[in-house]
């Protein structure tokens, strides 16, 4: 069942990222295919017992950044002769080799590579042990994590302001 | 239970699709749209690693790089924003001032 789960959401997954890259006439589209992805990522996440992180991605990834990206392409009001058209055949050759390369190294590597998943606990995953992890073990990083957003914040204001 | 390497594999597509859009496409907002799909491509592979392993370090650092792609987000729409208010352009062949 969760195997049929998995390949159903992958198929999601990729559908939704292809037609986010090959969508060259409107953009709104592809932020909306990019929430497809996001979604269809968070179940996968439920379905590999990380429950945390599945619910924070529909959260932050669909709820939030997508979000972001739809109010800035509507705040531009880019017209559809605006639009930049895709580029050339050399960049496009590039695009599509780097990205075949990396595909195809995946592909040699990757079978038979991994040993057996480890057995784990009923709630692993859940908001107890990830926290307990985060707030534990790892605390100095998620601390600093607050400088990062702090200097984000405010780099995001003056970038966009258009007097400070 | 989901088999890992069928979710790196997808991890591993998903990739080579942001990668191919970043570097083919010339709309900024999909470049950046494609980077975020490479990152959540890592978050996917951070976390059928940690399944596989058992820890809950991968979940940690997927906190992490969702933390990042936030702030990458808010920084560069806002590059996005005061580039489209002085140059009227979204396109990155517009932008070539620093580039030899």
């Amino acid at each position: 069942m969760s195997v049929t789960l998995f390949y159903v959401f992958a198929a999601i997954a990729v559908a939704g990222a292809l037609s986010m890259v090959l969508n060259v006439r409107n953009t709104v589209a592809g932020a909306l295919s990019l929430v497809g992805t996001m979604v269809a990522l968070g179940a996968i996440y439920v379905l590999l017992d990380a429950y945390l992180i599945g619910v924070l991605q529909i959260l932050i990834y669909a709820g939030a950044i997508v979000v972001l990206f739809l109010f800035v392409v509507m705040l531009l009001n880019l017209r559809e002769e605006r639009y930049p058209p895709a580029r050339g055949l050399i960049g496009k050759f590039v695009g599509v080799a780097a990205g075949a390369g990396v595909l195809a190294w995946f592909v040699t590597v990757l079978p038979g590579a991994l040993p057996e998943a480890a057995a784990v606990g009923e709630d692993f995953g859940g908001y107890r042990h990830v926290g307990l992890a985060l707030f534990r073990d790892y605390v100095l990083a998620f601390e600093v994590t607050s400088l990062l957003l702090l200097a984000a914040m405010v780099g995001a204001v003056i970038l966009a302001k258009r007097r400070i | 239970m989901v088999p890992i390497e069928h979710a790196i594999a997808l991890s591993g597509l998903l990739f080579t699709i942001g990668l191919a859009g970043a570097l083919a496409r010339r709309n900024l907002i999909v470049i950046l749209m494609s980077i975020e799909l490479m990152l959540n491509a890592v978050n996917l592979a951070l976390v059928a690693f940690s399944r596989l392993h058992g820890g809950l370090e991968g979940h940690v650092f997927v906190l992490m790089v969702i933390v990042v792609a936030a702030a990458e987000v808010a920084v560069g729409l806002g590059i996005v924003i005061s580039l489209f208010r002085n140059r009227e352009t979204v396109d990155v062949e517009d932008v070539s001032l620093l580039r030899w």
